[in-house]
């Protein structure tokens, strides 16, 4: 049996010192309390209408994402040694970007092979030799990040593409404040609530150059996006129109919106649409979620795209083990956060031992997120096993498996009381004149007892995520 | 503002008022099927809602008689009923969720917990115990609506937009309203039928008891509610007052082609403005408000292609 960090309680049954004064306020809090809190929590996102809509079964139904009321609490020292990992990973990736779709030279000097760039399926090669503002790629950057011991952190991956969740950890620090005031008067939690407008300074500043008050707005799918409160959410926030493709139209490779007052261009698109479906023209022509002509104006340097096209190539799995690479290549630095080690299945050695230590092993599909096709070995029947078995002999270049890793526990209020379930953490960097983060990010909680996965499409709940200052 | 949004903004705010006006008319019917009368007469009333919202076809593919259990269940909740009561709230809150961001945060959650509340309500036990507890929830979902709205939104573009599509929609209700309701009152025309109780539900359908009993002091007469009802210049729900805040606020939203739509609109308000009942029922009240149905529908297809629909959809 694995012993688990526990982010609260020592090994020998103490009290780390951060939560010390949180865990004096828990042992005086009655349950029915916290019960009734956490009821009233339910109602609230309820109303409210944070919810986010299932693909599947239930198709059509929106969800809450179970909010747990025990904030996961890091210390300040633990905080600046990880974002300022995160802040030199961030700026090794997006120097990894520019690179490829330029002179490649981390290819030339043979640290990445070729192949593993250029044949991936998410390198756009229409992005080859075009500049954007700043050489930014990724403006907005998150970051999944587990514990596994006493300062041991690692990187599980970097989302570099729409990352989403930064409107609940919004959400869940409001929903706290409003439920239980009086931690805050005990604690001194760094604020994260003005994360909408680091967002909306990042993605002005980013504008094409020569545009002096840039029209920013938030481009989504529409209603029955999973994500579409975040997209809502941010918009408002920021006080920008938030547009679907048809409200947008492109005219001499310049992005124009239909409003009630006739067209109005536009400057900067923070987009919420996966590449393949931005442009009919360019990549998926049966999308209806794009704007025909969009890459040209793009191309053209007339518009901007927060994130760029073509930033998928660097959060795919098979380049993951390549990042501490980067970042020694790019900014001769060592890197600060771990990298989970990565049995690459495409190397004929790596699948033997993976193929051989399948109940050990966490297997992720190169190219899946949200917790769908992945085995997680200690966990799966024989059968799932050897389901996988027979996929990963088919596809070898499909998967890659990592460890499975000691996730952290952290308490949580769960039917039978408190209870310890593993989390993980999603910071959220962005990318502009500089490298910026609220302090914290949304911690995803396994709600199921014993569980690794805590993807909202798999069971996982959030909670509010304090960073104390010192 | 995106024409998008407006386009959300004119509808949510089109079927909420509709829900809120079908509660009204089944109100009053169910109010009036009180009264003593004969079987066939009670089923006519019933009947006239069905015709009224031209849902024939849809309600005699599902139903063969057109009694009070019938027609509320089609009306109310009937899921084949793309009309009723339950399909204007979720078109309504669909409409709010796709501009959940324009609107305030009090007006989605308001929106929202109708919806979430209208999911708890049970129609078979309406239907034991009447519907009227129900009736007047809808109207009181439909106040704290508007209420968040006016004390909570920017009186910008966007509210503009909802406030057209309040006023045309109500106007447009107000006028069906009356229209049945008139004629099944009056079939003659004549004022013999001034039958109280049927009078006072219609006036209290459109909450204009009180105000007819301020304004008239007198009894109740056909001519006098037609009156109140077309062109009383501050009862909300007349004609009148309705045109003439959908004049105001195309003018306040006015672009390059939205002219000929402002023209017709105002031309409109006037001939109300200058009318006399007498001579509206002289010429006859239905032709009268029929007229006047399809110029407000003119106007809604005016405002949609001045301001909402995209140059592409139209196409």
């Amino acid at each position: 049996m694995v012993a688990f960090y526990n982010e609260m309680n020592t090994a020998d049954g103490g009290v780390r010192p951060h939560y010390s004064e949180f865990a004096k306020w828990l042992q005086t809090a009655a349950p029915e309390r916290l019960a009734r809190k956490r009821a009233e929590a339910d109602l609230t996102f309820h109303r409210v209408g944070i919810t986010f809509a299932v693909y599947g079964e239930d198709a059509g139904k929106e969800r809450l994402i179970p909010f747990d009321i025990v904030p996961r609490i890091i210390p300040a020292d633990e905080w600046r040694d990880m974002s300022a990992g995160l802040r030199q990973r961030v700026k090794a990736l997006n120097a990894f970007l520019h690179d490829i779709y330029h002179d490649q030279e981390i290819i030339a000097a043979g640290h990445i092979p070729a192949a593993q760039v250029l044949g991936n399926r998410q390198y756009r090669p229409e992005m080859q030799g075009v500049d954007v503002p700043g050489n930014i790629y990724a403006h907005i950057a998150g970051v999944d990040i587990v514990r596994a011991g006493e300062g041991e952190f690692y990187v599980l991956e970097d989302n570099l593409r729409v990352p989403s969740g930064v409107s609940y950890m919004i959400e869940d620090r409001k929903m706290m404040m409003r439920l239980f005031p009086e931690l805050f008067s005990r604690h001194k939690v760094a604020p994260v609530l003005h994360y909408p407008d680091l967002l909306f300074d990042s993605l002005r500043t980013a504008a094409p150059d020569g545009v002096e008050d840039p029209t920013v707005v938030v481009l989504t799918p529409g209603a029955y996006n999973s994500a579409y409160f975040e997209h809502t959410y941010l918009a408002q926030q920021m006080g920008v129109e938030l547009v679907e493709g048809r409200d947008l139209f492109v005219r001499d490779d310049t992005v124009w919106m239909r409003t009630t007052r006739g067209d109005e261009r536009v400057d900067v698109i923070y987009r919420r649409i996966d590449d393949d479906y931005l442009d009919p023209l360019a990549f998926r022509e049966d999308s209806m979620l794009g704007v025909p002509g969009l890459l040209s104006a793009y191309k053209a340097g007339r518009v901007t795209l927060a994130n760029a096209i073509g930033t998928g190539v660097a959060d795919d799995k098979s380049i993951y083990p390549y990042v501490p690479e980067m970042i020694r290549f790019y900014l001769g630095e060592e890197p600060i956060l771990n990298n989970v080690p990565t049995y690459m299945c495409r190397k004929p050695d790596d699948l033997d031992y993976v193929l051989n230590h399948l109940g050990e092993l966490v297997v992720k599909e190169v190219h899946g997120a949200g917790g769908y096709g992945m085995l997680v070995g200690p966990a799966a029947s024989a059968g799932e096993i050897e389901r996988f078995r027979e996929r990963l002999i088919a596809e070898p270049d499909g998967y890659i498996a990592q460890p499975t890793l000691a996730l952290s526990n952290c308490p949580t209020f769960v039917d039978a009381g408190i209870a310890p379930r593993h989390i993980d953490l999603r910071p959220f960097i962005l990318s502009g004149e500089e490298v910026r983060m609220v302090p914290g990010g949304l911690t995803r909680v396994a709600l199921r007892e014993g569980s690794l996965v805590v993807n909202s499409s798999q069971g996982g709940g959030t909670k509010d995520t304090w960073v104390l200052e010192e | 503002m995106l024409s998008r949004t407006a386009d959300h903004l004119f509808w949510m705010s089109r079927y909420i008022e509709r829900a809120e006006n079908l509660a009204r008319l089944l109100d009053v019917t169910w109010q009036m099927s009180m009264v003593p009368q004969s079987l066939d007469a009670a089923n006519q009333n019933w009947q006239a809602v069905i015709n009224l919202n031209s849902l024939e076809d849809a309600f005699f593919a599902k139903y063969s008689e057109t009694n009070a259990a019938n027609v509320l269940r089609f009306m109310i909740s009937d899921v084949d009923n793309p009309a009723s009561i339950t399909a204007c709230l979720r078109m309504g809150r669909e409409n709010a969720h796709a501009v959940r961001g324009t609107i305030t945060a009090e007006m989605w959650e308001t929106l929202n917990a109708t919806w979430i509340e209208l999911n708890t309500q049970n129609t078979d036990a309406m239907m034991t115990y009447g519907p009227s507890d129900f009736f007047d929830w809808v109207k009181l979902r439909s106040s704290l609506i508007h209420g968040a709205t006016l004390g909570t939104m920017l009186q910008d573009e966007a509210y503009q937009f909802i406030r057209l599509g309040t006023l045309l929609e109500r106007a447009d209700n107000t006028a069906r309203l009356l229209d049945v309701k008139y004629h099944v009152l009056v079939p003659t025309g004549e004022e013999a039928t001034t039958d109280f109780y049927q009078w006072g539900a219609l006036l209290r359908a459109v909450s204009a008891f009180e105000v007819y009993r301020k304004t008239f002091r007198t009894g109740i007469t056909p001519s006098r509610v037609a009156a109140l009802l077309t062109l009383h210049p501050s009862m909300p729900r007349s004609l009148l007052f309705c045109l003439r805040g959908a004049v105001r606020s195309l003018a306040l939203v006015a672009n390059d082609q939205s002219g000929e739509t402002q023209r017709r609109a105002g031309r409109l308000y006037s001939e109300l403005r200058y009318a006399r009942i007498e001579d509206i029922l002289a010429s006859g009240l239905h032709e009268f408000l029929s007229d006047f149905m399809d110029r407000v529908e003119d106007l809604c297809n005016g405002v949609s292609n001045d301001f909402l629909v995209t140059p592409q959809a139209a196409a």
